[in-house]
């Protein structure tokens, strides 16, 4: 069944009839040729298809797009500002902190999340009980970013590359 | 999947009315497992009725003491709730044990409570399962099941609930406020789930046209020494073999109250009131701990492959008790 869909995607406005079926990762990658997000599964158990939307990072893959109209999606396309890559783009770049590279627009949207979540204060299940500030240690790292599978173990780099932007 | 039509609920009262207009109608939170039952055709609902923005995202102080949950607060923001997080340490951890960040921005409070078990047979839609379809059979039994029940399973059905927050809920003695036909009411979570028995496909007492609004926790002073302890087969992004949520209140070395349930054993999250009982009163010293543990698994009917379960829960509850007593 057809619904029509209102979305801010990268900043530009779209308007697109779809099947309510559809999810968000569908409309990205089928609908409007945004293939950052990468279909790993589609259950919600890899993180290939993180996106930030509404600049909270969430799974494109589970994730209606007739449940998120009106929403406002960034995807690993847009990151960078006028040219220049996000300094965690630059910083996976130096830390060497891929293979493949199929799960890095993943692990990039979620970290940049992950940066956000911990200067609100947002806890992990690893933040000591009653912390009310996070300090973004390997361990914090690990956790947060334990939503995003790397199917080439680039975990070591990945963690390196979170840590030398975290303040 | 199969296709459906979407409405968006402007309040829980017309969600009800809109899912008792279609019978193959179900509710939508943040669809991060009903999408994927779906997905996988174990799930096939004519119409999704989203209740999203329908019910209250926020955390509000109840009168006497206690909190009540929005049904469509997300997982994340619960969590992170300064108020939750300093009465009710074990409900944020138990939150934030589940899933993960992406997937806790997604999922509500009550999409919480209500998602379906992780049976593998239930979720393939080409075998047998008496959860999905009654009287099909169970492979289960015979076949996976070193992450099923140990506790009060019948022949029907040794489905575990997934669920870590209803973990610590049912510790807390929560209780979830429901609009349907009849009106408005409050259920304890220990009447809101149940065991299998000769009708697994049901998993709760709900029926069809209630609408979960909020999750109410009563005061409990000593909740705040509480915690959450997970076992599972990696150190993140997994579900539970066992968990245990604890509550301990010390006196002179003496344990006055306790609160403990069990995740990962049993259809429902399994409060653990046998050895709630065998504490009440006793030294807060580890071989007490030990005789507590082993009188509520006492009545465990471990399967070829989850035997380990036995043990496991009996280590996971002594050790969160110690853990317990020696906080400050
Ligand atoms: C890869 C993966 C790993 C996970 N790991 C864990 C884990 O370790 N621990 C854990 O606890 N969970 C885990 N989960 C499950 C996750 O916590 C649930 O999917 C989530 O909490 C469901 O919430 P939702 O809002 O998305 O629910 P939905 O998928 O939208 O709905 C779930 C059910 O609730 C019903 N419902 C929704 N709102 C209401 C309402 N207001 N009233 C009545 N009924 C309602 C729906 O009809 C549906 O039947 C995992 C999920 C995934 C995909
Ligand atoms: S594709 Fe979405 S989590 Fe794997
Ligand atoms: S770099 Fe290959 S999956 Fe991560």
């Amino acid at each position: 069944m057809d619904v029509e869909v209102a979305l801010h995607v990268n900043g530009t406005p779209q308007r697109l009839t779809v099947d309510t079926r559809t999810s968000l990762l569908d409309l990205l990658r089928e609908r409007l040729g945004i293939t950052g997000p990468k279909k790993g599964c589609d259950h919600g158990q890899c993180g290939a298809c993180t996106v930030l939307l509404d600049g909270r990072r969430v799974n494109a893959c589970l994730a209606l797009a007739v449940a998120h109209d009106g929403g406002n999606v960034i995807t690993i396309e847009g990151l960078a500002e006028n040219g220049d890559l996000h300094p965690l783009q630059n910083a996976f770049v130096e830390a060497d902190a891929l293979q493949c590279g199929y799960c890095t627009p993943g692990q990039i949207c979620s970290a940049v999340a992950v940066l956000d979540e911990a200067a609100a204060g947002v806890p992990s299940y690893v933040t000591p009980p009653g912390a009310s500030t996070v300090s973004l240690s390997d361990e914090e790292i690990r956790e947060r970013l334990s939503g995003n599978l790397c199917r080439c173990g680039a975990y070591v780099n990945i963690v390196r590359a979170v840590r030398s932007v975290a303040p | 999947m199969n296709p459906f039509r979407y409405e968006r609920a402007r309040d829980a009262a017309e969600a009800s009315v809109l899912l008792g207009k279609t019978p193959a109608a179900m509710l939508l939170g943040g669809g991060t497992n009903l999408v994927d039952l779906m997905r996988l055709r174990v799930a096939k609902p004519e119409a999704l009725i989203d209740v999203s923005r329908a019910t209250s995202d926020r955390v509000e102080l109840l009168p006497g003491g206690g909190l009540r949950l929005g049904a469509g607060m997300r997982n994340t923001d619960a969590a992170a709730d300064k108020t939750l997080r300093a009465r009710y340490p074990v409900l944020s951890q138990a939150l934030l044990s589940g899933a993960s960040g992406q997937i806790r921005n997604l999922a509500t409070v009550a999409g919480n409570l209500l998602q379906r078990t992780r049976c593998v047979y239930f979720q393939d839609v080409s075998k047998p399962c008496n959860k999905r379809e009654p009287a099909s059979g169970c492979p289960a039994r015979e076949g996976y099941h070193r992450n099923l029940s140990i506790l009060g399973a019948s022949d029907a059905c040794i489905a575990t609930h997934p669920s870590d927050m209803a973990v610590a809920l049912m510790a807390l003695d929560a209780r979830v406020r429901i609009i349907g036909a009849g009106g408005e009411r409050l259920v304890p979570l220990a009447e809101l789930y149940r065991l299998p028995g000769d009708e697994p496909q049901r998993d709760t007492t709900l029926q069809h046209g209630d609408v979960i609004t909020h999750v109410e926790i009563p005061p409990l002073e000593f909740a705040k020494r509480s915690r959450y302890r997970k076992v599972r087969d990696r150190a993140s992004f997994a579900f539970a073999l066992v968990s245990v949520a604890g509550a301990l209140d010390i006196r002179d070395g003496m344990v006055r109250d306790v609160r403990l349930a069990l995740g990962g054993v049993a259809h429902m999250p399994w409060r653990a009131r046998i050895a709630e009982e065998a504490l009440r009163g006793r030294p807060a010293r580890e071989d007490t701990f030990r005789e507590a543990a082993a009188a509520e698994l006492r009545a465990a009917q471990p399967l070829r492959d989850n035997a380990f379960k036995v043990p496991l829960a009996q280590r996971s509850i002594v050790r969160t008790l110690l853990e317990l007593s020696a906080e400050p």
